[in-house]
């Protein structure tokens, strides 16, 4: 395996002058192509801010972030927008899905932004994704209409719409009942198997990070394990 | 950018109730620049048509010739010059010009007339009156004197006189009865009441006298030529323009109506500029409604604008999108609006119909492009304050709400 991403000594403040908080301490992270890793620690200590940086989302402080060989860290905005709809999907734990749109239809939203218009291409392969789902009765629902596991598998389908390297996951089950969290994690792992698809996944539950093949441990910023 | 558009109407129809109130919030501020615009538009028609709309809209008169100085060839002479009296100035050439000043573009009437003072005497009764001569057939080109007819018909040959009506009343004259009218060349004529009128013009009704041209020239003793050419435009606001062109063409000097208008004028323009404000602020309402509404719209949907942010939309997409929705905004009210302003002024008479009395509503001047036309640029100007602010929207922030 090669590496995906390369993070070196992340730190992250927040705020300024007495007020400021150090998130992350110098954090360093290295994720190889195809690798499925759970990221544990106690609430506060980065885990949200490092996968925030890490989906360019947010610059850190200081410090080095390379992903695909890019510097992810000079890159502008306009650049780093088009690098995370190529390279980056990401599942939030609350399913964040666009509410006046069909389940298909916000799982082809990243193709269509990027392409201007909704092609029959894009179609098919978000139908695809959510047969794969297991949401093949529910493609042309309003996602209103979704229950919570329904929600968070079109928000796995969304993220592996452009077929990114990257997918990050923030307690993805963390909302979701014990049936619909393995459902979910099931799905992960299979295409994660399949398809090499590198899912990084914050948790707190052990037994959905013992799903991961590698464990990752954050605390006081930096990573402890 | 064909997808922006499709989430722009996805947003407008997802909340339908909201989105058609403020699509009639736009449409009542555009019903009310189409109705300001056919109020002021038919007012300044109305009022040109009671003013100027029965008088020549261009005019040349003859001038009075000075006579020549003669100057001896050695010394210097003083000389105090006085215009001559006993002669009226004519047109002598006015056969010449009548072709070419009707082949001008927008003339619709021309009316060689021969103008002058008399006195018309009816028994120990004696009105002082302004005689118009004009050609026979040609009694309604300037002046509309068969809409204006009481009595009789207004008919004029040899013999015959149309009367004002205040004038025939203070003569007790009716229509068939004959009357002394002595010109201020002492020539006298016996002529025939063939029609009597009413303008509502008290100078006109009062002291206007019209004859046939033939019998104007015995009166005033002129075998050739013309006192004074009318012309009469299908525009008259293209006076001015005309009246140069004539000008340019014939030499004469053509006088457009808006000289010695200037008050009249003054008042129109007064008028004009109010409709201005109206329809201005009418305009500003609608761009304060629609950026209003969008901006709720952007904090209402920030974490979905956060959402879109971090698949990957850009600035530019997110700015889009709503500019996309006022414009839509825009072009729906606008439409709207100028659909319930044409309905609404469809009752009401048509410029040609208006009457004293009613509200000169003119449904041709309701400026329906204009008004979808700026209302569109307005909401599109409108929905950029509220689009940058989404564009700014921090997804990471956004997400988190």
């Amino acid at each position: 395996m090669s590496a995906l991403l390369v993070a070196q000594n992340l730190v992250k403040t927040f705020g300024t002058g007495e007020a400021a908080t150090r998130v992350l301490r110098g954090l360093s992270l290295t994720l190889e192509a195809g690798e499925m890793a759970a990221l544990l620690g106690p609430s506060g200590s980065g885990k949200s801010t490092l996968l925030t940086i890490l989906g360019t989302l947010m610059k850190p402080s200081s410090g080095q972030y390379t992903m695909l060989g890019q510097d992810l860290i000079a890159a502008n905005d306009k650049a780093l927008t088009a690098f995370r709809n190529r390279h980056i999907g990401f599942v939030f734990q609350f399913h964040n899905l666009l509410p006046d749109f069909t389940a298909l239809e916000n799982v082809i939203f990243p193709t269509a932004v990027r392409e201007g218009r909704e092609t029959a291409a894009a179609r098919a392969r978000g139908r695809d994704l959510l047969v794969r789902m297991g949401l093949a009765d529910r493609i042309n629902f309003p996602t209103a209409k979704l229950s919570g596991g329904q929600k968070q598998r079109v928000a796995v389908a969304r993220a592996l719409m452009n077929g990114p390297e990257l997918v990050l996951a923030d307690e993805p089950t963390g909302n979701l009942d014990r049936v619909s969290a393995m459902r979910v994690m099931e799905l992960v792992a299979q295409i994660n198997r399949e398809e090499g698809t590198t899912f990084l996944i914050s948790t707190h539950d052990e037994k959905i990070a013992n799903l991961c093949r590698r464990q990752i441990v954050v605390g006081d910023g930096v990573v402890t394990g | 950018m064909l997808y922006a558009l499709k989430i722009a109407a996805r947003y407008l129809t997802a909340s339908k109730a909201q989105t058609a109130l403020l699509v009639l919030g736009v449409a009542v501020g555009v019903f009310i620049f189409i109705f300001m615009s056919a109020l002021i538009g038919g007012l300044a028609e109305f009022i040109l048509s009671r003013t100027v709309g029965d008088i020549s809209h261009i005019t040349i008169e003859a001038e009075t010739a000075d006579p020549a100085i003669l100057i001896e060839p050695q010394g210097q002479i003083l000389a105090v010059v006085e215009r001559g009296r006993v002669r009226t100035a004519s047109l002598s050439d006015a056969d010449t010009w009548l072709p070419l000043i009707n082949g001008v573009s927008g003339v619709i009437a021309v009316s060689p007339q021969i103008n002058g003072a008399g006195f018309l005497t009816r028994g120990a009764q004696v009105s002082q009156v302004s005689v118009a001569g004009v050609e026979p057939g040609r009694e309604s080109a300037i002046l509309n004197l068969d809409g204006y007819m009481v009595d009789g018909v207004a008919r004029l040959g040899a013999g015959l006189v149309v009367l004002g009506q205040t004038l025939a009343d203070d003569l007790s004259l009716s229509v068939g009865q004959t009357v002394r009218l002595q010109s201020s060349r002492g020539v006298n004529a016996v002529l025939t009441v063939s029609g009597i009128f009413q303008t509502g013009n008290g100078g006109m009704d009062q002291a206007r006298a019209f004859v046939s041209l033939s019998t104007a020239r015995t009166l005033f003793a002129m075998p050739q030529g013309v006192t004074r050419i009318e012309i009469k435009l299908r525009d008259l606001n293209a006076a001015d323009a005309t009246a140069m062109r004539i000008r340019a063409l014939t030499g004469l000097d053509a006088v457009p109506w808006t000289d010695g208008a200037g008050q009249l004028m003054e008042a129109l323009n007064a008028q004009a500029q109010t409709g201005y404000f109206l329809k201005t602020f009418a305009l500003i309402t609608i761009v304060i409604g629609v950026a209003s509404a969008l901006l709720l719209s952007t904090y209402r949907r920030r974490p979905e604008i956060g959402i879109m942010r971090a698949m990957g939309a850009g600035r530019g997409f997110v700015v889009f999108v709503f500019v996309t929705q006022g414009a839509l905004i825009g072009m729906m009210g606008g439409l709207s609006g100028a659909a319930l302003g044409y309905l609404a002024l469809l009752p009401f008479p048509t410029r040609d119909a208006f009457r004293a009395g009613t509200l000169p509503l003119d449904i041709t001047q309701g400026s329906y492009s204009l008004a979808i036309g700026l209302t569109v640029i307005g909401a599109i100007l409108a929905s950029i304050l509220p689009a940058r602010s989404a564009a700014r929207v921090d997804p990471v922030t956004a997400i988190g709400q």
